[in-house]
């Protein structure tokens, strides 16, 4: 399947069966992908998807209406469905009312983005998991092949963005809930570096072999690694940086919005669109710019806007998607050497994952979560045994300001290994932290 | 289309080979009023297919948009590729069970259909619920909103399995945001409102009478003050009791868990197979149930996506743990009885072991029964945050609504209710279950779990229930 070639036809086609007076915007997923899911060093379930899913928004006057529909590849079935969609789609125009925030690029602004390489076959990622496993309980996904984002309108804009990548995440466990947690991920698969990168893990094993540490509820020093920080960042973004989110007072930066709560100054946050992963325009064709502030020395900075957003609040967009969520976020780093991090630690919790945070009080941005996989207890500098399980509440207020102590000069680059519905390709740069106090609760 | 697939996939599979073909055609519809302001009608027709085959102990599966007959030709030979490279290096007990032969055909039964409603008209219902929520200048955002999600699949197999079955599944909701100062306070109508019928079940879910409740609850919300931090007992609501199961109950009863295939990701099990038979794990009070059979729950269905029938079982009977969830693939790797419930959240996705309807069966004590037995506690409803840890144990959830119980009554409004607890002792602090007039059906509209990742919809009805020397907290900093 060319979907590029594939995104042009589709593109045209809609063109083809837009009216005078109408304006047609086409949203192109294109998917090919190999997923392997293996559990305790064996294949448990190997597959392929290939997926094409458009949208076609209809407008016409202040109306608009939104139809997707899945295509198969096939010119003649394509274009059946494609006039289906299209005729279903004004057909509901007709009893829509008038859009208040309809928004929509009215100008022209065409982009392609095209990085192909070559994959492993599904027989050198078979061998490649089992070799990596052997001897060892390895349980996780092999996820690869191409993703394909295609817009266009009747008015001339073509946007693509086309890469090829695999994401390989997995854990090596010990036992129980005990396990090291790894990833190899990029576009230019080598066994080497897979070696390299299990090998480091698997070093972590042995230490997860001694007692559990159990440490009482209470106040800890404690690093958190970037992969902890993802976590953290995973779940802020997600109605913390939106315009709707600021205007309905519902992120939980409220405080440091209203000025009665104080960020570190260290603490800077932004968009990085140039230097992500996911495309650079949205649904509605608008082109995003290559950065956004969202948190600067500390303060709350810019938000997140969508078009409809921008018509609704009367401000201007910045391209953001429809949800207003961060894709890309880029977290600046401070001058904690990451190889003195323990000496700094002292003795406290090395947290190297955590999992599944909510709020506990979202106006004071007090947030709830565990730790998880080889999070480990520390003292006078040295691991000293894998800590059990832990639920952490504390206030982004402390960790992110008060008893943030110092910043990783080093930062990680995370590709999300996500696929609901789609493959993610949304990523994070994050350096690790080291806080002075952090409050675990049970 | 059905019938010209079913023709094609005949042709499809060499012979000799075993595979099951199991297309989905889906409608979802979405009808959405924010701040009074229509949003454009969302339309989605989704058709796809997965072929599964099982070659010389191997298994592979390839998923596919093209129908044709050439197109399931090349999903037949992808599936089987995959099937070759990992002959011999499945996991143990995979690879070589072949397919169902089961023959069958189920519907979700409308009182009144979807279809018999024109958009004009839902959009004019939801206009109305959303005037009716901006309740005041401190109401800063509000919304309603309507979705629905018509699914017909065909499961087809070379060992003669034929099963056809279309769910018609709504998901209405209704949210109103409060704020005052520094404290914004959300009430909803729950995003635990869920049901399979037509467009009825906006009636008997009560969502035409709520818009002002919430409005005025929400405000008061605002102004209330926070829960106490202390140790007392905890009255639960249905539409807060359905994350309770789905979390402490749900999740660690699923077999692939216990099995470690979601150890990646969505985490372990505090519960091993030693277990199933003996272990009390919650009061005598405490009876839970698999039941595909519930009309009015999202996940009620006549077999799974394997093609297992499914049945009504008990999992926990008097507060003993009986049998896992788990399916047919899952029953055989463990050696264990379970119940059909594996289940794929759309074409492009292969099943695993999922709640499906998981259900707290109900007691004999009124709500009011309930109350009257506590003399300082703590009423909470409607979800708004949850965790808990990757064995399933250690748990936090946050609620909208929180009413304090004192002498047995019900008193004055706190904001931010949470309690935390451990599963394994929480379940057997519960010590009065609510009978049918506390009972509601609901259910989880995005259970998320499994690699690739999958999102889908599960069903839990339940009455309220009473735990005992619970950790309750509010919010501040």
């Amino acid at each position: 399947m060319n979907f590029r070639d594939h995104f042009a036809q589709t593109a045209a086609t809609v063109e083809t069966l837009t009216r005078n007076g109408e304006t047609s915007l086409t949203n192109y997923y294109g998917e090919r992908s190999d997923f392997l899911r293996f559990n305790k060093s064996a294949v448990r379930q190997p597959g392929s998807v290939t997926d094409i899913d458009v949208t076609v928004d209809l407008i016409a006057g202040k109306r608009r209406t939104s139809t997707s529909v899945r295509l198969t590849g096939t010119k003649d079935e394509d274009a059946t469905r494609l006039h289906h969609a299209v005729a279903g789609a004004r057909t509901a125009l007709d009893g829509a009312p008038d859009d208040p925030h309809l928004a929509f690029s009215r100008e022209p602004r065409s982009s392609e983005h095209v990085a192909q390489a070559a994959m492993p076959s599904k027989a050198q990622a078979v061998d490649a998991i089992m070799r990596t496993g052997k001897g060892r309980d390895m349980v996780g996904i092999y996820a690869a092949g191409r993703v394909a984002y295609g817009f266009a309108n009747n008015l001339g804009q073509r946007n693509w963005h086309e890469s090829d990548s695999f994401n390989l995440d997995w854990c090596f466990y010990y036992a129980a809930d005990k396990a090291v947690k790894a990833n190899y991920a990029g576009v230019d698969w080598n066994d080497r570096e897979l070696d390299r990168i299990a090998g480091d893990a698997a070093k972590t094993l042995p230490l997860l072999s001694r007692p559990v540490k159990t440490i009482p509820p209470g106040g800890y020093r404690a690093y958190l690694a970037p992969s902890a920080l993802h976590e953290i960042w995973s779940w802020l973004g997600w109605g913390a940086f939106g315009i709707a989110n600021h205007r309905t007072r519902a992120t939980p930066f409220l405080r440091a919005i209203d000025g009665t709560g104080e960020l570190d100054r260290h603490v800077t946050v932004k968009e990085n669109t140039a230097e992500g992963l996911a495309p650079g325009f949205q649904a509605d064709g608008f082109v995003k710019p290559p950065c956004v502030n969202l948190l600067s020395g500390g303060a709350y900075a810019d938000c997140l806007i969508s078009p409809r957003s921008a018509v609704e609040y009367g401000v201007k967009t910045n391209g953001a998607n429809e949800g207003e969520l961060p894709q890309s976020i880029d977290m600046a780093g401070g001058t904690l050497a990451r190889d003195r991090v323990l000496k700094e630690l002292g003795t406290g919790v090395y947290i190297s994952n955590l999992w599944y945070m909510n709020y506990s009080d979202r106006n004071n941005g007090r947030v709830t979560g565990l730790t998880r996989f080889a999070s480990m207890w520390v003292e006078n500098g040295e691991i000293v045994a894998p800590l059990g399980v832990m639920r952490l509440d504390d206030s982004i207020y402390r960790f992110f300001g008060s008893e943030l102590e110092g910043l990783t000069a080093e930062r990680d680059f995370i590709i999300d290994p996500a696929s609901y519905g789609r493959r993610s390709v949304d990523s994070m740069r994050l350096p690790g932290a080291l806080v002075g106090d952090f409050r675990f609760t049970l | 289309m059905l019938e010209s697939i079913e023709r094609a996939f005949a042709g499809a599979v060499p012979a000799g080979v075993a595979c099951s073909l199991r297309v989905e055609r889906t409608i979802e519809e979405r009808f959405t009023v924010r701040r009074n302001a229509a949003e454009p009608q969302r339309r989605r027709l989704n058709t796809g297919a997965m072929v599964t085959v099982e070659h010389n102990e191997g298994l592979g599966y390839s998923a596919t948009t093209d129908l044709s007959a050439a197109g399931l030709r090349r999903a037949v030979d992808d599936a089987k590729d995959w099937a070759e490279v990992s002959s011999g290096r499945m996991v143990a007990g995979l690879g070589a069970n072949g397919f169902t032969s089961a023959r069958g055909r189920y519907e979700t039964q409308e009182n009144k259909g979807w279809n018999d409603i024109p958009p004009t008209e839902k959009l004019r219902l939801l206009g109305e619920l959303s005037r009716r929520l901006k309740a005041g200048d401190r109401i800063v955002d509000w919304g309603a909103g309507l979705h629905h999600t018509n699914t017909e699949s065909l499961l087809l197999t070379t060992a003669g399995g034929r099963i056809h079955q279309e769910t018609k599944v709504l998901v209405p909701t209704l949210f109103v945001v409060a704020s005052a100062g520094g404290q914004t306070q959300r009430r909803s109508f729950g995003d635990s409102r869920i049901g399979q019928g037509g467009f009825d079940l906006m009636e008997t879910m009560g969502l035409l009478d709520a818009p002002e409740r919430l409005s005025r609850e929400a405000l008061l919300l605002v102004e209330a003050p926070e829960c106490p931090d202390a140790n007392m007992d905890l009255v639960v609501g249905p539409d807060q009791m359905v994350l309770q199961i789905h979390e402490s109950i749900g999740h660690p009863l699923e077999l692939d868990r216990i099995l470690g295939d979601e150890r990646n990701y969505a985490g372990t099990s505090f519960v091993t197979p030693d277990m199933f038979g003996s272990y009390r794990y919650g009061s005598e009070l405490l009876n839970v149930t698999f039941d595909p059979a519930h009309p009015d729950e999202a996940a009620s269905y006549a077999f799974d996506d394997e093609g297992t029938p499914a049945h009504k079982a008990y999992l926990i009977r008097n507060g003993i743990l009986e049998r896992p969830l788990g399916g047919a693939s899952s029953q055989r790797r463990a050696n264990l009885p379970g119940v059909a419930n594996a289940r794929a959240c759309e074409w492009n996705r292969p099943p695993m072991d999922r709640m499906a309807n998981l259900n707290i069966e109900p007691g004999a004590s009124t709500f009011e029964q309930l109350i009257v037995q506590v003399e300082r506690g703590v009423f909470v409803e409607t979800n708004f945050a949850w965790s808990i840890d990757d064995s399933r144990n250690k748990f936090q959830f946050g609620c909208e609504w929180g009413q304090l119980i004192e002498d047995g009554r019900l008193t004055k409004v706190v904001r931010n209710p949470n309690y935390r607890g451990i599963s394994a002792g929480f379940w057997r602090s519960l010590k009065g279950v609510g009978g049918p007039d506390t009972y509601a059906v609901g259910g989880a509209t995005m259970c998320g779990k499994g690699e690739p990742n999958q999102a889908i919809r599960v069903g839990h009805a339940t009455p309220a229930c009473l735990f005992g020397a619970v950790e309750v907290f509010g919010g501040g900093q």
